[in-house]
């Protein structure tokens, strides 16, 4: 049985999503910059040009590269030969986000009675965490800040099995479609197939955490993928929607098993700033 | 239509009735002056305090307001990162705001039937800002100050002095709109594709 002290679990959640706010992966950029190469609209030629400059700038100086410095999602993969010693598990998570967002001017943005009093909790706590025992004696932990202009795009449908794959490819797109500017496009489409109501959307969150543009390993998911991503981006929604042909960056799938009754789509959207990191323990 | 190559306009705040006449779906504008920063519970406030019949804590007349909610600025920073936040869900707020004499919304996103007609009804413009930059459009705010509302953190009502900051004419005073514009120009069903064609209006539920 291996140990290890709930401290470092503090500073290690503060640690990542401080550094996923100020800093856009290689993966992401990468994706930014192939996305200017393919468009000739000038108006998201521009935006396109200043999404790049800004991840320049955000870096440099230690700016968030998004002033919705979003809602901390955790996700815990906690080997079961691991004891944590010295505090709660969650509380060192939450203590985390605690210091991660005071101690590094981002904006905190959690209100508490969601329905009414809506009172900020002044340190963006609660943290959303989820826990997944597995094999070993290590903690690998992800942190997502995931901001709500695209948040609050997400669509779940519980499709008849008579919808097939073009049910599904229909909702996707009808979802990018009624999106339009809101989520900030470019977007990532993160999509979730089977299972309940809860595991689908929680599929098309974790299908936002893969490298961007990375194919799902089933080449039938990946074919899926290439479709709809070629769907969605003859949308013409473009960048800001300003009119264009990038209007994703990439469409990653999630698939699950699922009741003979149903066939549940979830769509989770993630706009260019895809601010997440993990470590293991 | 093809506008071809052009520069962005540099235009001074607060914009007369007829520089707002001259502005078209598209335009890029790079604005210098004062702007309002207030985003949903800002907005909650001044629509209650109308609707209370009480003087709003500033004048709208003339103004701009900015959709915004900034992070905390780090030490000798006026401001943190400081991008648009999405526009709609100001929409049952702003035509009240456009009566009282606003004459620009800044955010991003789509509008509302009812705004759009109250931008053509008030003349006034709603212009956009690039979602996700708040690092590169903080650089052109050079001062800040709150001036209502305090209490409300990162929502509070702010004026803010900005310098060549970026922003796209989304609605203009003439009923176009850049959003529509744009996705009519650049969508295509392409019947090539190994998704089964179909038309581009989408089912419904």
């Amino acid at each position: 049985m291996r140990e290890i002290d709930a401290k470092r679990v503090t500073e290690t959640v503060s640690e990542l999503l401080r550094d996923a706010c100020y800093r856009l992966p290689a993966d992401a950029l990468g994706a930014l910059r192939a996305a200017l190469q393919g468009e000739q609209a000038p108006a998201c030629r521009g935006v396109l040009a200043g999404l790049i400059e800004n991840a320049e700038i955000a870096a440099a100086g230690a700016i968030p590269l998004c002033q919705d410095t979003g809602m901390a999602v955790v996700f815990l993969e906690l080997g079961q030969d691991l004891h944590v010693l010295g505090g709660d598990l969650e509380e060192a998570v939450q203590e985390g986000t605690r210091r991660a967002y005071g101690e590094g001017y981002l904006r905190t943005s959690v209100v508490a009675r969601p329905f009414s009093a809506r009172t900020n909790t002044r340190d963006n706590t609660p943290a959303v965490i989820h826990t997944t025992i597995v094999p070993g004696e290590r903690l690998k932990i992800t942190a997502l800040s995931k901001g709500f202009g695209s948040e609050n795009m997400s669509r779940l449908a519980m499709l008849t099995p008579a919808a097939g794959r073009q049910g599904v490819v229909d909702f996707v797109v009808r979802c990018v479609d009624e999106a339009g500017a809101n989520p900030c496009p470019p977007v990532i489409v993160g999509v979730g197939i089977g299972g309940t109501a809860e595991k689908c959307m929680l599929l098309a969150k974790r299908a936002l955490l893969r490298g961007v543009g990375l194919p799902h390993p089933d080449p039938e998911v990946a074919g899926l993928e290439a479709d709809l991503l070629t769907r969605v981006n003859d949308l013409g929604i473009g960048a800001m929607g300003y009119g264009g042909r990038v209007t994703a960056l990439a469409v990653h799938c999630e698939v699950f098993p699922t009741h003979i009754a149903s066939l549940p789509v979830a769509v989770n959207l993630q706009c260019h700033s895809v601010r997440h990191r993990e470590a293991v323990l | 239509m093809e506008r071809g190559p052009m520069r962005p306009r540099r235009l001074a705040l607060p914009l007369s009735a007829a520089v707002v006449e001259t502005l078209h779906a598209g335009d890029e504008l790079l604005l210098t002056g004062p702007v309002l920063v207030a985003r949903d519970a800002a907005h909650k406030r001044m629509a209650e305090a109308l609707g209370r019949g009480e003087p709003l804590p500033v004048d709208l007349a003339g103004q701009a307001i900015y959709f915004m909610g900034p992070t905390p600025a780090r030490p000798g920073r006026p401001i943190g990162s400081a991008g648009p936040t999405s526009s709609y869900r100001m929409d049952a707020y702003t035509p009240a705001l456009l009566a009282e004499g606003l004459k620009a919304t800044i955010g991003k996103g789509p509008r509302s039937p009812e705004v759009k007609e109250a931008l053509k009804r008030f003349r006034a413009v709603y212009l956009g800002a690039i979602g996700g930059a708040g690092a590169l459009l903080s650089r052109c705010i050079k001062e800040v100050a709150v001036v209502a509302y305090d209490d409300l953190g990162p929502e509070a009502l702010r004026r803010i002095v900005v310098e060549d900051f970026p922003v796209t004419v989304i609605n203009d005073i003439h009923g176009g709109d850049l959003y529509d514009q744009g996705r009519l120009r650049y969508r295509r069903a392409d019947p090539a594709s190994p998704v089964a064609p179909e038309t581009n209006t989408t089912p419904s539920p």
